[in-house]
């Protein structure tokens, strides 16, 4: 062998470099393995539901009634009863009837400020308000659920005079504080996303601030505004401690905002510390997480494709 | 950094440099402007007469001031934080530094093409519509007439009449640069400036634009910013070059090309540098 078929053919690789690649490559693919399990876990566990609950008990079931002396079908959650009644209508209600309302009222406000930030904002107002926007997103939900709890109910009920102290309005009064901030900063970071070229483009045939804005900046940024939407939805079906203590927890069937409701999430931590384990009743929690899991994972997913949709478009 | 004795120098041989007397002719009257970007003197003192319907290239090295230079026509500048700006820029008799100045109504009068072509991403005709929507024009068939006019005059017409509704960034960059003179020609400028408008363009796009700039100097005053020597001396009538802030001279550009009074115009003009 020659000196230079010797050099060409040297090993770069350290056996500790090796090592480290690999150990960065597991952590790299952790998340992923995570969720898998994740779900595999949830799925299985919620399918073994249907070894003795047909999916139609999931929507309503025929029920003796000794008062009308006739089968009715009844659609809601009674857990714990001598037949128990699992549809999760009413959960699948009450988780909406919070998270849109959280949705609407945080992305009003959190539209609004992510264009204040990125566009009007100076740099020192923009240096005071992102960190006081952590600071709201640092807020322990249980402390949101407890403000929500012991003060905003009050005061909605005396501005609204709602038959509930405790409804889904509330709730979502308190989600919305934990999705405000993430809207912003996804608002936020789309609009920066724009490039300084298409702003400079406006300015030059004689566009005001405001006609860029609105014209140019916001139209282009239009698909990651509404992934940051999608997202914040996402956040609020998912927010379980909030609702557990500010929505009244009564499973109804109602599109009544302002109604007590339970949520799915706030039904699984209800209960979830007193089933047997391996029950029904056991099984059906799990089933619920399960279909939980699904409706934020499409809307992640959704909301990923119309980023993506956004680069396209702009080339970027 | 240059030496106040050599600054000195350029100033005055810069006075000497004979200018068209005939007001009339001169579009944008520039007298002693200096642009500070915080601490730093991007343009120091620079007088400049632009002839009307005349193309005016402005060269130099990188980070001579040119760009800088053409953004202060119409204010661009403003957009920049920490960007000071003294001495004057006269359009028409009106300093549009003067106190009273309304920079959207300027900006329509002196109109942009950038480096980087820059559609918006909307369709090609919202493209060319936008300037002339923000103006109020909402009637649908005297928009379709600015789009239709602005695109024949810049030479695209043809390549895009049967698909104004497609989108503007799924055209070729030498189209899409047209777009934007399109789109700056539809608000219905005096003046337009072009910031190296071909710089990112292949040769066959570039020599479209070039020969588009000598249709379009019939109607428009034209100043470009150029990095290419040889399309300065092809495209424009007038040359100025630009040294470390300082307008070092200026003159037709086959004077320039030919016989520059200056030896650093010369020296930049053979290639000995820059």
């Amino acid at each position: 062998m020659t000196d230079i078929t010797q050099e060409l053919t040297r090993k770069n690789h350290h056996p500790a470099e090796w090592l480290i690649e690999k150990a960065l490559f597991i952590s790299g693919i952790a998340s992923i393995v995570f969720i898998s399990l994740i779900f595999l876990f949830l799925f299985k566990e919620g399918m073994l539901t249907f070894k003795s609950v047909s999916p139609l008990d999931l929507i309503g079931k025929w029920v003796y009634d000794p008062y009308d002396e006739k089968n009715i079908f009844k659609v809601m959650w009674q857990s714990v009863s001598e037949v128990p009644k699992y549809s999760i209508v009413p959960l699948v209600c009450g988780s909406f009837l919070v998270a849109f309302p959280a949705t609407v009222i945080s992305s009003v406000f959190g539209i609004g400020c992510g264009i204040y930030l990125s566009e009007i904002a100076s740099a020192r107002v923009r240096e005071t308000l992102k960190p006081t926007l952590e600071l709201l997103a640092g807020i322990p939900s249980v402390v949101i659920g407890f403000l929500m709890l012991a003060v905003v109910a009050t005061f909605v009920q005396d501005l609204f005079h709602t038959k509930f102290r405790l409804n889904a309005f509330v709730g979502a009064l308190g989600v919305s504080l934990v999705t405000f901030p993430i809207i912003v900063t996804l608002v936020e970071e789309a609009l920066r996303a724009i490039p300084k070229e298409l702003r400079d483009a406006s300015y030059a045939l004689g566009a005001t601030k405001w006609q860029t804005i609105w014209k140019t900046v916001v139209p282009a940024a239009v698909s990651g505004i509404s992934a940051a939407v999608l997202l914040g939805f996402g956040r609020a079906l998912g927010e379980t401690m909030i609702v557990l203590m500010a929505t009244g927890n009564a499973a109804l069937v109602t599109l009544d905002m302002f109604s007590s409701v339970r949520t799915m999430t706030a039904n699984i931590a209800a209960e979830m510390g007193e089933v047997v384990q391996g029950s029904e009743h056991y099984y059906v929690l799990f089933l619920v997480g399960a279909i939980l899991f699904t409706m934020t994972f499409v809307l992640n997913i959704c909301s990923e494709v119309v980023i993506n949709k956004m680069r396209r478009k702009l080339r970027m | 950094m240059m030496n106040v004795p050599v600054e000195e120098k350029i100033f005055h041989a810069q006075k000497a440099v004979p200018m068209d007397k005939h007001n009339s002719s001169i579009s944008i009257k520039v007298k002693d402007l200096n642009v500070y970007y915080s601490s730093v003197h991007a343009l120091k003192s620079v007088t400049l007469d632009i002839q009307k319907k005349a193309v005016t290239a402005l060269i130099g090295p990188s980070g001579c001031g040119k760009s800088t230079f053409l953004r202060t026509l119409n204010r661009m500048n403003d957009t920049l934080p920490g960007a000071r700006i003294e001495g004057s820029v006269i359009i028409d008799g009106v300093n549009i530094y003067g106190s009273e100045i309304n920079v959207v109504a300027l900006r329509r009068i002196v109109g942009m093409v950038f480096q980087k072509s820059n559609p918006f991403p909307k369709t090609i005709f919202d493209n060319v519509a936008y300037g002339p929507r923000l103006q109020g024009i909402k009637n649908k068939s005297m928009l379709e007439g600015i789009v239709e006019e602005s695109l024949k005059k810049s030479a695209i017409w043809d390549e895009v009449k049967d698909r104004l509704e497609k989108p503007a960034l799924e055209l070729s960059g030498g189209q899409q640069q047209r777009i934007c003179i399109a789109r700056a020609l539809a608000v219905n400028p005096e003046i337009v400036l072009m910031d190296e408008p071909a710089s990112a363009l292949d040769p066959i796009s570039t020599a479209k634009i070039e020969e588009l700039i000598h249709e379009l100097k019939k109607n428009y005053t034209i100043v470009i910013v150029t990095h290419n020597m040889q399309q300065a001396a092809r495209v424009s009538d007038f040359t100025g070059y630009f040294y470390l802030g300082l307008l070092v001279e200026h003159g037709e550009t086959k004077k320039i090309f030919t016989t520059p009074d200056k030896k650093e115009t010369e020296d930049y003009i053979t290639g000995r540098f820059g």
